[in-house]
């Protein structure tokens, strides 16, 4: 069972229900669950976009795109039905954050995706987990049955003539699903390959009618955004970032774990205060702050960085999924590098020539050299690979294992060299990275 | 939609909008280059290569699936996107094997053209490379894994295009692969189509591969010689010891009336012609009673002695002729001069596969009513009767499911079976068994017999109707249902037959009542001129010369191309008293049975032109050349020759005399080529041999009023309609004899037998290793 | 499909399969769920699995393997009866997931996508499973056990072991 920790920085909003048996609709309810649906349900679609655009509430799946913004691109009308799907594929290495929301408050989920539906005229919801998150699903399956038995779900909720239906989705095993693109076609029972954009999913989406797609953790945002008013969820954050955001802190920290954070919290204090510190009082070597497709930061850059989605950008660098892992200086770059270039060669879906070839090469180049034999000019063509993979690929998986490898070789390019001429790697244990 | 300009490089261009900047591109010589990118099918956007700068957009567009607005500019060619084409190729070539000196694909390869183009000289690859072994999937389709692009097009060309689905891709990312749907084998229609747009060597033929360099071969376009819907088929002939031998075919150049459909039957069935079993020397029946070889002098004088003597004794009409539904419109017309005016007999005809004539009757004093090959590919509307195209017409199918899919058109289909091109349909409508004729009345309002109104509705909803139906409708049936057709504005027909010149062997009056175009024996009105000594009466049909023959009542029988007694069990003895003669290309069951038996050259060995069912002429080029055979024209002539006949009767050869024997053709072949057409188009090509078909072209084109032919076009490989022709009688001799072929996807009929490539595929299509239905 | 004889699968599951199909818009929807669900009872993709998914489905076997063939938790060959899944992505990898992935393959005797001879267990190494911040962690099936060290494997082994034995599981080893 994940532990949850906590820390008096925290603003708990989201996790203002863990562990505190919400999984229970009852208890859900207690605790003052799916009144914001209902309020939504007598104020309408206007009313519900408008909050949304109030809050600043940004995308949490990783790109940060402004949620109000999004809904209100969904048509009025349309001849298709119009969908929600949940993304809850959470497979951002470094990433845990909706793994915790599915256990702990699941209803809140359902409670936002019903209110998603309602600002867009959708009577069809997906909620839609990674094939790894089986006992999630099954406790997503039951919070959907005992909504269904409150008659909070189906043709007619909350004793209204308004319908809306939620199905739960299982994945099997796949990285790119999470791109909202494959997602749609991975629901449809096919390769989770992109889609060809345009057109953009709030306009042709799931079975081609429009669709609005949301991260987990935006969605279980959602009912609470609308309980406490767009305008006070804003307040809690930074300029132009509302609220509050799931930070996942792993690696080398004292007390790794998943915490509740204003948009803006102070990066260095997150890890030194909030998560305890380098473990074993370590030095600070690097960070990785938004999950592994976001470029790698020296101690030196988050000094000053506030953890929303602009500043960390400004900084050169992306807050992504949230997802903040901590590298102490006994690891080795080169290692971290390759693991994570091996992951994208393991995820990428194949589609399109640059990520397909571009990552396997990478991979390869990076298993070569990190066991020692690589050469000078290998530095060079790495990033040379990484530098022409991005912005040229189909999809943004492509971007994310170019970006973090073009950090990595460019930030620490005298790490590279000091694996040269036979040298053992200083640190590493494990020279050769098992093919997944 | 309406027209957009924008700009590409500085140029101002325009197209409608919504147009992909990539077809726009391409329109105005600007080429984008493109592996995925494959017009008519889906789109991926995978490749890459076709990046583009658009004005006020941060990253490079594809200009795959940029669609084109107002006010837009674009930059194709820079060298940021050089760099990123560059990076792209490279990418491609880590893994790729660069076995290019063994590459079936090599000299053809579109990963090499861009290799070139874009510089990826040197390689920065330093890695293992991923290696798979090679796969054969089907007897036709060998895969190379390491080579393949994965550019998909493969599996669209057979899903999308051929509606089979044969292909997959399998595993993600590195490991990806694309997969047979027998696990490892291909069960499906063994088109050959994904060869052929597979832009690299990873799909290779089985009949082709390591046989020869593309550079090694001349490149000879032609008509397939199978079926009836006339595709025009690329022929790479190489030198070989005794002439000259077919290698390849395959239609990548796109040219001619199929664009880029080529079925299995084109593409692999042309290895007949270097068949072991290929007669090439004439044969002559000895004292024994066994078929010797013999000199062509001997042969000929042989024949033409008993021939005129027959003739001379007991007339022409002790004679019989039957020509055949392979050979060329020449030749087709020239035999039935021969006939009638050399041998002074109406007994002709050919193994008819469809009632032409009928049709020919009903459309005429109805112009423009008959519908080309290319029409089913632009109507917007068509009625498909009976038949199944997808087996015995491949191309009329793919031009069916093409226009239903890329024009949207509607497809109705009525049979009285279900067909496979029900899935394109919009409706269908299941007749009763055998229930065509009651298909007219049901069109004409009655529901008598079909209860269902709204097929009927449907159809009188559309404002214009291509009405294609087959052998089902013969005689008076034919006429009804065009009749129905006629009384209606903008209702076209077509009429489907079965073999490679079927069309043209009716067309060129191989038919005992009827002079070419239609003409009947009994007015034959210019012919009285052109064919001195003709007989006035029509003669026999097919089945009673077959008939008089084995009773002893034909003193003559000369079969050319044809195999009439292929299933009949008839013995030398019934024949006893029928001087026999069999001109083919194998000895075949009918040839067996000859007292002389000449070898001809297949359609792929001569020049003149075909027709297809749909009334499509088209130029015949000889592509290769067999030892001792010769075309059915010139043994004709000789024929002729040997029986005394001046030969410039039968063929006005030596007219056309104010050639410049080529001193104003250009240096460079294209030029070179266009003057060639240009010179025979205008007659000025001197035909100054009687062996020169083209001779009679000109008398066809006389004689034969509806022949009229746009002969620039016809000259630069293009296909040119041709109308039915007009029959002013009441009765035609024989509706009743039509004899459907009924060949399928790997069989052709005698021909069929003698290609191995077609009985392998045969072979691997009915193995029990494939029990899946997948091409259905 | 409702033909109960024709079926691999056990009345519940096919009654389930019956149940999913019905759900979505679109039947083809059903696919991937239905093979995980499909691979957790008969314990892999067998021929006569993406068959009986193909017909319930009503598309070609080939338009499976095609679909099948891209998830990475689908598998084509039997696995162990409990199939370890250790993720060793970063968040694992720094906190020591191959430290307790080498442990694994100690006391197993099996490398990566090795089965033990007994088919009790296979061992895997995986891409991250969402549990970064209880790292290092691993799947047990579908159980998550986290916060590992090298010393925690036997225990977790023994753990199954045990199981195996309470459920009767013969070992054909
Ligand atoms: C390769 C790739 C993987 C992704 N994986 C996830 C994921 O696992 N979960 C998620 O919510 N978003 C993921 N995303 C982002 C989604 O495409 C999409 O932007 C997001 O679900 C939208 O939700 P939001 O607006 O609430 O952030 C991924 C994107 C890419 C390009
Ligand atoms: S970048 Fe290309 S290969 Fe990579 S996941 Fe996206 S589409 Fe697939
Ligand atoms: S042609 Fe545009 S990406 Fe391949």
């Amino acid at each position: 069972m994940p532990r949850l920790v906590s820390h008096p920085d925290e603003v708990k909003i989201v996790t203002r229900r863990f562990g505190m048996g919400a999984a229970n609709i009852d208890r859900y309810i207690e605790l003052g669950g799916y009144e914001a649906a209902k309020k939504c349900l007598e104020q309408g679609p206007d009313w519900i976009i408008n909050e949304m655009k109030a809050s600043n509430l940004r995308g949490r799946g990783g790109a940060g795109f402004p949620t109000g913004l999004k809904w209100s691109f969904v048509p009025k009308q349309s001849a298709k039905p119009k969908y929600v799907l949940v993304n809850g594929d959470e497979s951002e290495p470094g990433t845990c954050k909706d793994h915790l929301i599915f256990l702990h408050d699941p209803h809140s989920v359902i409670e936002g995706t019903i209110i998603a539906g309602l600002a867009i005229g959708a009577k069809l919801g997906f909620i839609y987990l990674r094939g790894e998150y089986r006992y999630l699903l099954e406790i997503m399956e039951k919070a959907v049955a005992d909504a269904y038995a409150k008659g909070f779900l189906g043709k007619n909720i909350f004793g209204s003539d308004t319908e809306f239906q939620v199905i739960t989705q299982s994945g099997a095993g796949a990285y790119e699903v999470g791109e909202e693109s494959a997602l749609m076609e991975s629901l449809e029972g096919k390769r989770g390959v992109p889609r060809i954009k345009p057109p953009f999913p709030a306009v042709v989406g799931l079975y081609g009618g429009p669709t609005v797609i949301n991260n987990a953790e935006t969605i279980a945002t959602v009912p609470h955004v609308i309980a406490m008013g767009g305008a006070s969820y804003a307040a809690v954050g930074s300029e132009r970032n509302g609220g509050t955001r799931l930070f996942g802190i792993s690696g080398h920290v004292e007390r790794p774990g998943v915490y509740e954070l204003p948009m803006g919290y102070n990066l260095k204090k997150m890890i030194y205060e909030v998560a305890g510190g380098v473990r074993g009082g370590r030095k600070l070597k690097a960070v990785v702050p938004g999950g592994s497709s976001t470029p790698v930061l020296l101690p030196e850059e988050i000094e000053n960085l506030g953890m929303d989605f602009d500043q960390v950008g400004k900084a050169g660098s992306m807050l992504g999924s949230g997802g903040v892992v901590v590298i102490d200086d006994h690891t080795c770059i080169v290692e971290f590098a390759l693991r994570t270039i091996s992951f994208y060669q393991h995820e990428s879906c194949g589609w399109c020539i640059p990520c397909r070839e571009g990552t396997d090469w990478l991979k390869k180049s990076l298993t070569r050299f990190h066991a020692g034999f690589g050469i000078e000019k290998d530095i060079d063509t790495i990033r040379y690979i990484a530098e022409n993979m991005l912005g040229r690929t189909f999809c943004p998986l492509g971007d994310a294992a170019a970006m973090p490898t073009l950090g990595f070789v460019k930030k620490f390019r005298k790490e590279f060299e000091d694996h040269l001429n036979g040298k053992p790697c200083p640190f590493a244990k494990h020279t050769e990275v098992a093919v997944v | 939609m309406a027209d957009v300009t924008f700009t590409v490089d500085g140029k101002k261009l325009t197209a409608p909008a919504g147009t992909l900047l990539i077809d726009a591109c391409r329109k105005a010589g600007i080429e984008i280059p493109a592996f995925c990118y494959y017009p008519g099918l889906s789109l991926q956007a995978a490749c890459r290569m076709c990046v583009v700068r658009q004005e006020k957009v941060p990253k490079l567009q594809t200009a795959c699936t940029t669609t084109v607005a107002e006010e837009q500019v674009f930059i194709t060619e820079s060298a940021e996107i050089a760099q990123a084409r560059k990076a792209t190729i490279e990418l491609l070539l880590g893994n790729h094997p660069l076995d290019c000196p063994v590459c079936d694909a090599g000299g053809e390869c579109e990963l090499q053209d861009m290799t070139f183009k874009y510089g990826a000289g040197e390689s920065l690859y330093a890695e293992a490379k991923r290696h798979r072994e090679e796969q054969q999937w089907s007897p036709a389709v060998f895969y190379d894994r390491p080579r393949c692009i994965l550019c998909y097009r493969c599996i669209r060309m057979c899903g999308e295009g051929m509606d089979v689905w044969a292909l997959g891709v399998q595993n993600r990312g590195a490991s990806a692969v694309i997969a047979p749907n027998g696990g490892d084998t291909l069960d499906c229609e063994q088109c050959g189509m994904c060869i052929d747009v597979c832009p690299v060597g990873a799909l290779t033929s089985g009949s082709y591969r390591y046989k020869t360099r593309p550079w090694e071969m001349n490149h000879v376009s032609t008509v397939c010689t199978h079926c009836a819907d006339g595709c025009k088929v690329s022929l790479g002939v190489r030198q070989s010891s005794d002439g000259s031998e077919i290698v390849r075919a395959d239609n990548r150049d796109k040219s001619g009336i199929n664009n880029d459909f080529l079925c299995a039957k084109g593409r692999f069935g042309f290895d007949f012609v270097e068949s072991a079993e290929r007669l090439s020397k004439p044969l002559i029946r000895n004292t024994d009673g066994k078929l010797e070889p013999t000199t062509w002098e001997h042969a000929l004088r042989f024949a033409a002695g008993k021939l005129k003597g027959i003739r001379d004794t007991q007339g022409g009409a002790a004679i019989g002729v039957i020509g055949s539904n392979f050979t060329t419109n020449e030749e087709n017309y020239l035999l039935q001069k021969f006939a009638r005016t050399v041998l002074q007999t109406n007994n002709i005809d050919h193994e008819r596969t469809a009632d032409y004539a009928s049709f020919a009757r009903a459309l005429a004093g109805n112009p423009s009513r008959a519908a080309g090959m290319r029409e089913t590919l632009t109507f917007p509307a068509i009625l498909l009767i009976g038949g199944n195209p997808t087996e015995e017409h491949p191309l009329l199918a793919w031009n069916l499911r093409t226009n239903v899919r890329l024009n949207r058109a509607r497809l109705y289909v009525a049979n009285d079976k279900k067909i496979k091109l029900e899935r394109q349909a919009k409706a269908v409508l299941r007749l009763p068994a055998n229930g065509y004729a009651a298909l007219t009345d049901y069109l004409g309002g009655s529901d008598k017999v079909i209860p269902d109104a709204s097929f009927r509705e449907a159809l009188l909803a559309e404002e214009s109707l291509l009405v294609i139906f087959g052998q089902e409708y013969r005689g008076a049936a034919i006429e009804a249902l065009v009749k129905w057709g006629c009384t209606r504005n903008n209702v076209r027909f077509a009429l489907l037959g079965d073999y490679a010149n079927s069309r043209g062997a009716s067309d060129m009056g191989l038919l005992p009542d009827l002079l070419p175009g239609y003409v009947p024996v009994s007015q034959p009105g210019a012919f009285n001129v052109e064919y001195p000594g003709m007989p006035a009466r029509g003669g026999k049909t097919l089945p009673e010369m077959l008939q008089a023959a084995m009773s002893g009542q034909l003193d003559a029988l000369y079969i050319v191309g044809a195999n009439p007694f292929a299933h009949a069990a008839v013995s030398p003895a019934a024949l006893k008293s029928t001087f026999l003669i069999a001109q083919d290309i194998f000895l075949t069951e009918t040839a067996a049975l000859a007292d002389v038996v000449f070898p001809a050259a297949s359609l792929y060995e001569k020049t003149g032109t075909a027709t297809n069912a749909f009334g499509d002429v088209q130029l015949v080029r000889k592509a290769a050349d067999h030892a001792g055979v010769k075309p059915d024209f010139e043994i004709l002539v000789r024929l002729a020759g040997a029986m005394g006949v001046d030969v410039k009767s039968l063929v006005p050869f030596g007219s056309g005399v104010t050639a410049d024997f080529g001193q104003t053709r250009g240096a460079h072949s294209g030029e070179a080529d266009r003057h060639a057409v240009w010179l025979a188009a205008n007659g000025l090509e001197p035909k100054l041999s009687p062996f020169d078909p083209l001779a009679v072209l000109d008398e066809i084109e006389r004689l034969i009023p509806t022949y009229k032919l746009d002969r620039m076009n016809l000259f630069a490989g293009n296909d040119v309609p041709v109308e039915p022709g007009f029959v002013p009688v009441s009765a035609l001799a024989g509706t009743d004899v039509v004899t459907p072929a009924h060949n399928g996807l790997f069989t052709s009929g005698t021909m069929g037998h003698y290609s191995p490539g077609l009985k392998d595929l045969q072979r691997h299509q009915t193995s029990p290793m494939l029990t899946g239905t997948a091409a259905d | 499909m409702s033909n109960e004889t024709m079926t691999i699968f056990s009345p519940k599951l096919a009654a389930r399969f019956d149940a999913l199909v019905q759900k979505y818009p679109a039947r083809r929807s059903a696919l991937v769920p239905m093979l995980l669900y499909a691979q957790d009872e008969i314990g892999y993709l067998s021929d006569a699995v993406i068959a009986e998914v193909a017909e319930r489905i009503g598309i070609t076997e080939l338009d499976v393997r095609n679909v099948a063939t891209y998830y990475s938790m689908l598998r084509f060959k039997p696995a162990g009866k409990y199939n370890v899944q250790v993720c060793t992505n970063i968040s694992c990898m720094l906190r020591g997931a191959y430290d307790v992935f080498e442990r694994f393959q100690d006391e197993l005797g099996v490398g990566h996508k090795g089965v033990t001879p007994d088919g009790l267990f296979s061992l895997e190494e995986v891409e991250c499973i969402g549990a970064c911040c209880w790292a290092p962690a691993i799947q047990v099936n579908y159980d998550f056990h986290d916060e590992l060290t090298p010393e925690s494997v036997s225990g977790i082994l023994a753990e199954y072991r045990g199981k195996a034995k309470a459920e009767g599981t013969v070992s054909h080893a």
